[in-house]
């Protein structure tokens, strides 16, 4: 049985996967969760992968934005302001 | 100090007439918050041109909370500048919409401290709804909230907040507990309420009866309505009541009711309570004389919405009774299973109605673990789920062979 990734591992591998798509891609917890799965494999459950998302919003890392439904996203000036 | 006052002559054909109007509220607003005199201005404006000037969604919101906040910015905020920003901001109502007046008076305090002072009592959420602010003035509105032992609710793909009818509080006809379910409900899925986890938004909405007050039936994703599994119980001699003093039971009682399922003879009203929908219309009628039975409980129907990507869907049948005990886990343990299922296929802002719609109720069921059962009907006398296997496998033993 392999050993269980970290929260911050996770959230980390998650934070890399929102950036290097940003602009192109608007993740959802669901679509985070998915791509974590498959990365981690055995290695984290979904417990583990909601305090991630938890972790990474409550440091600040993160945002929920909402373009019809929620998103996590990299804090950036948002076009509706302009 | 408000700027100078505009000039409205369109909004002011909507003060004529002795009905309440939102024009002479916010213009009451207008006369000491600079937001309202320029929400005044730009809806002016939005009559004239005969279009909105709002823009929708982004960032906003406050640390840790993906929901409870609504972004809105105006569209011209160089013409408007005082509703550049305009955020709703959802407070989660107590369950029943039941505060003290000293607590309303502290939260309109608080939103004339940091908003438009304008609200709605209540958005059609339940959510006691805020409207106007600036993103800057989130953090500082969120914060004398809480310390007011208030907190906001939902919005986004998240759980929005449970909303109930007043339920036992103040009805005869609750068949359960609403409000105690919602307090529940509300504690129990903090963290889905506050952080959008799925496809698209989850509602919870409890009625007390049949008659439906919060419109479950019509718009919650998971509606759950008080019913009885008993006969109706009857007053014969307030039934006599009702007659003499001029109901025309035949034609008003008997003659509406949509099971046909009851007779009036002139002295004596028969019920045949095993073809009774439970539609309340009879007891409705003639509340002094018929009532809910005594055995009382819920149905949990499933997969209602409003028209928003695809159109309007009516909730069905899914758990035709349940008792409910605290803790709730019959029911706690039904929601994981869907929202498990929901979330692992359900496509982006798919409610789950549209799921189960695209998948099938057969399918679902199979996925959420729940047998089908005679009783999980779309409207009365239909149900279009329950498919009977074995049939289609001797029919298709019988194609064999023939």
């Amino acid at each position: 049985m392999a050993e269980q990734a970290t929260i911050q591992e996770v959230s980390d591998a998650m934070y890399k996967m929102i950036k290097d798509s940003m602009g192109q891609k608007k993740w959802k917890a669901t679509d985070l969760t998915k791509a974590v799965e498959q990365l981690f494999g055995e290695r984290c459950d979904k417990a583990l992968i909601k305090s991630a998302i938890r972790d990474l919003i409550e440091s600040g890392k993160c945002v929920y934005t909402y373009f019809g439904g929620s998103f996590i996203e990299i804090p950036h000036k948002e076009g509706a302001e302009n | 100090m408000a700027d100078k006052k505009r000039s409205t002559p369109k909004l002011d054909e909507l003060e004529k007439g002795e009905w309440p109007s939102f024009v002479k509220e916010i213009k009451i607003a207008a006369e000491k918050n600079p937001m309202a005199n320029d929400l005044l201005g730009q809806l002016e404006r939005s009559y004239e041109e005969k279009i909105g000037h709002w823009k929708h969604g982004g960032i906003v919101g406050v640390l840790g909370y993906g929901g409870g906040v609504i972004g809105r910015y105006s569209d011209l905020p160089e013409e408007f500048p005082n509703v550049s920003h305009f955020h709703t901001l959802r407070i989660n109502q107590p369950a029943g919409w039941f505060y003290t007046s000293d607590a309303l008076r502290k939260l309109c305090d608080i939103w004339e401290k940091h908003g438009s002072g304008l609200t709605n009592m209540h958005g059609s959420t339940g959510d006691l709804v805020f409207l106007g602010t600036r993103t800057e003035e989130l953090e500082p509105v969120f914060r004398e909230l809480t310390e007011l032992g208030f907190d906001l609710g939902g919005s986004g793909s998240d759980v929005r907040t449970p909303s109930c009818c007043c339920g036992m509080a103040r009805c005869e006809w609750a068949c359960y507990d609403t409000m105690a379910l919602t307090y529940f409900l509300t504690m129990h899925y903090q963290d889905e309420l506050h952080r959008p986890a799925f496809p698209y938004k989850w509602k919870f909405k409890m009625s007390g009866c049949p008659n439906d007050c919060v419109a479950a039936v019509a718009r919650a994703d998971m509606s759950i309505i008080g019913t009885w599994r008993d006969d109706i119980q009857m007053n014969d001699s307030a039934v006599t009541e009702y007659a003499k003093s001029g109901t025309d039971i035949q034609k008003d009682v008997v003659g509406n009711c949509p099971a046909k399922c009851m007779e009036w003879d002139g002295k004596k009203l028969k019920i045949d309570n095993r073809a009774c929908v439970k539609c309340m219309h009879c007891i409705n009628a003639m509340p002094k004389a018929l009532a809910p039975g005594k055995d009382r409980g819920a149905c949990i129907l499933i997969g209602s919405k409003a028209p928003i990507v695809e159109g309007a869907l009516l909730s069905s049948v899914l758990i035709p009774f349940i008792k409910f005990v605290p803790p709730y886990k019959e029911l706690t343990d039904l929601v994981e299973k869907i929202h498990e299922v929901w979330s692992e296929n359900g496509k982006n802002r798919e409610r789950v109605g549209e799921f189960i719609q695209r998948v099938g109720m057969g399918n679902f069921l199979e996925a959420i673990g729940v047998e089908p059962i005679p009783e999980m009907v779309a409207h009365p006398r239909e149900n279009p789920y329950v498919f009977y296997e074995e049939y289609f496998e001797e029919e298709s033993e019988d194609d064999k062979n023939a």
